[in-house]
């Protein structure tokens, strides 16, 4: 297994657990914060939809300071990417269409 | 539901094995060295006949804030069978109270009810809660009534501590308003600023660490000195603080002097700010060093957890309930976990942000107990604004995960909004504030 290949498999199983204990009605570590601001409507953006790509591409920049921030700066830096790829994959699902 | 009342006391949704976990549970507490596997052990055994007999474990909530609000929609969700114990018909919210004392919104507007929770199955017991009884798993309300749980979930905030400033009390609360539990309080407050005539002295008392809502009192400050500026130009605000560093310091110290000058004065701890005492019959406020004569005083009492979780035994000698930072669990109530503001979070502060996302955790926690199964460290986020004027917000965030015994900072993670920020960020920040109290309001009890 080469270097560029095992974090994408980890972030891959790692998602896949995410889905796992989904069904189970858990979200993965940090994922449930999020809702505490982004909601269904605007200023803040909305994640509800998007892809799970998208969203962890945004959390990459963030981390990475390679986005105008407000806040998501200060808190992506709190995110590995292997975790903010599972938490990505969970807030885009809104809560009434998750596994109970 | 069953009612019994053969004890002289009503029994809901009694069933033979609350006895059994009472004298299971009083058997496990002698047994010191493993205590946690024992009871993890025996809760297993008792709650297979409910689980084999698709009976729902019973989730106990104590306090419709929210935290509490929030945790019981997460348990219900979870098909937990949940009674939130909240004796207001409404809950009336600190967060953005203080732009209501400046007049910028309706105190009417901080106002919310538990329709939204009980559409969604859970039952609500509107009387206080007497006591925790953690060796019978039992809540005994006010009213006599006795609710058994499999587990329980503290959430009631905070209580003042009366005692701590010579002369305070709930009595001169009517007087000189602490406005820290929002509603009737906040609206006094706000008729004595309206009332106050121009050149007059506003003073606030601010405690010591730790408290709720560490940056409060300063956005309080900044929201009086902007009412004070528009409205009654010759006037002043002190602040006495019995601390000499305190939440997004330098922003506010930076806009304070930028906005409102020499209008606004603080006093730290080492410049002789800790108020001991006060004199509401000559509406002054005593301080180490000096008397301060108020036309206004605001006293922020010191706090503790509130009375129902000190009477129950779930706080220490701090007068905070400790817990295990990975499950809420309460450290000297087996099957009680402790969430929001009464709670000793570590690193994490007394916020409403914050005790919304221990909730959301803590349920999904409780949740994943109760069906045996063992939760993930979790990691958690706060995310605080605050108003220095309107349209001008700063934030502090932090990330945190247990480490140690406490929920520790995530390293490289937080901080507060940038010194130099332009007038455009500020501006967004006001503006994801507004946005941010809709958001988690309609989460809370939307």
């Amino acid at each position: 297994m080469n270097r560029r290949v095992a974090p994408v498999v980890a972030a891959v199983l790692l998602v896949a657990m995410a889905g796992s204990a989904m069904a189970a009605g858990a979200l993965p570590p940090g994922a449930s914060t999020c809702s505490g601001c982004h909601g269904a409507s605007g200023p803040v953006p909305v994640l509800h939809g998007r892809t799970p790509d998208d969203v962890a591409e945004a959390m990459r920049e963030f981390r990475e300071g390679r986005r105008t921030a407000t806040v998501m700066d200060r808190i992506a830096r709190g995110f590995s990417e292997d975790e903010a790829r599972a938490i990505a994959a969970a807030v885009v699902v809104p809560p009434e269409e998750r596994a109970p | 539901m069953t009612v019994s009342t053969a004890t002289g006391s009503t029994m809901i949704a009694a069933s033979p094995s609350a006895a059994v976990a009472s004298r299971a549970t009083a058997t496990v507490h002698r047994a010191a060295p493993s205590r946690r596997a024992v009871v993890a052990g025996l809760a297993a055994t008792l709650a297979a006949p409910r689980v084999l007999a698709q009976v729902p474990a019973r989730v106990v909530v104590v306090g419709g804030g929210f935290a509490g609000a929030t945790c019981a929609r997460v348990l219900a969700r979870a098909g937990l069978d949940v009674t939130l114990v909240e004796p207001a018909m409404a809950y009336t919210a600190c967060p953005m109270s203080n732009a209501v004392l400046a007049g910028l919104r309706p105190l009417a507007g901080q106002v919310f009810g538990y329709a939204a929770l009980r559409d969604e199955g859970i039952a609500i017991a509107a009387q206080n809660a007497a006591e925790v009884d953690a060796a019978t798993r039992t809540v005994r309300l006010n009213d006599g009534t006795v609710l058994p749980f499999d587990r329980a979930v503290l959430a009631p905030g905070i209580a003042f501590r009366y005692d701590a400033i010579r002369g305070y009390s709930a009595e001169v609360a009517n007087l000189m308003p602490h406005a820290w539990r929002a509603g009737a309080q906040t609206a006094l407050l706000q008729r004595q600023l309206t009332a106050m005539d121009d050149g007059g002295t506003v003073v606030m008392s601010v405690p010591a660490n730790p408290y709720r809502c560490p940056p409060g009192p300063y956005e309080r400050a900044s929201l009086i000195a902007w009412y004070l500026k528009e409205r009654k130009p010759r006037s002043k605000l002190i602040i006495l603080d019995a601390k000499d560093q305190f939440s997004k310091q330098r922003l506010f110290v930076a806009a304070w002097k930028q906005l409102y000058g020499d209008r606004l004065e603080w006093v730290g701890q080492s410049g002789g700010g800790t108020v001991t005492e006060v004199l509401p019959a000559e509406r002054t406020l005593v301080t180490e060093f000096g008397r301060f004569r108020a036309d206004v005083a605001n006293v922020i009492p010191p706090q503790s957890a509130a009375s129902i979780a000190r009477d129950s035994g779930a706080a220490d000698a701090t007068g905070w309930c400790p817990v295990n930072p990975a499950t809420f669990e309460s450290r000297l109530l087996p099957n009680v976990h402790v969430i929001g503001d009464a709670a000793v979070m570590g690193a994490m502060p007394k916020s409403a942000f914050a005790a919304n996302a221990q909730a959301k955790v803590c349920g999904e926690v409780v949740a994943m107990l109760l069906r045996g199964e063992t939760p993930p460290p979790p990691k958690l986020v706060n995310t605080c604004y605050s108003l220095v004027a309107p349209g001008y917000g700063i934030s502090v965030a932090g990330v945190y995960t247990p480490r140690n015994g406490i929920l520790a900072d995530v390293e490289g993670a937080g901080g507060t909004s940038a010194l130099d920020a332009p007038a455009s960020v500020r501006a967004a920040e006001a503006g994801y504030a507004d946005a941010w109290f809709d958001t988690i309001i309609a989460e809370t009890f939307g």
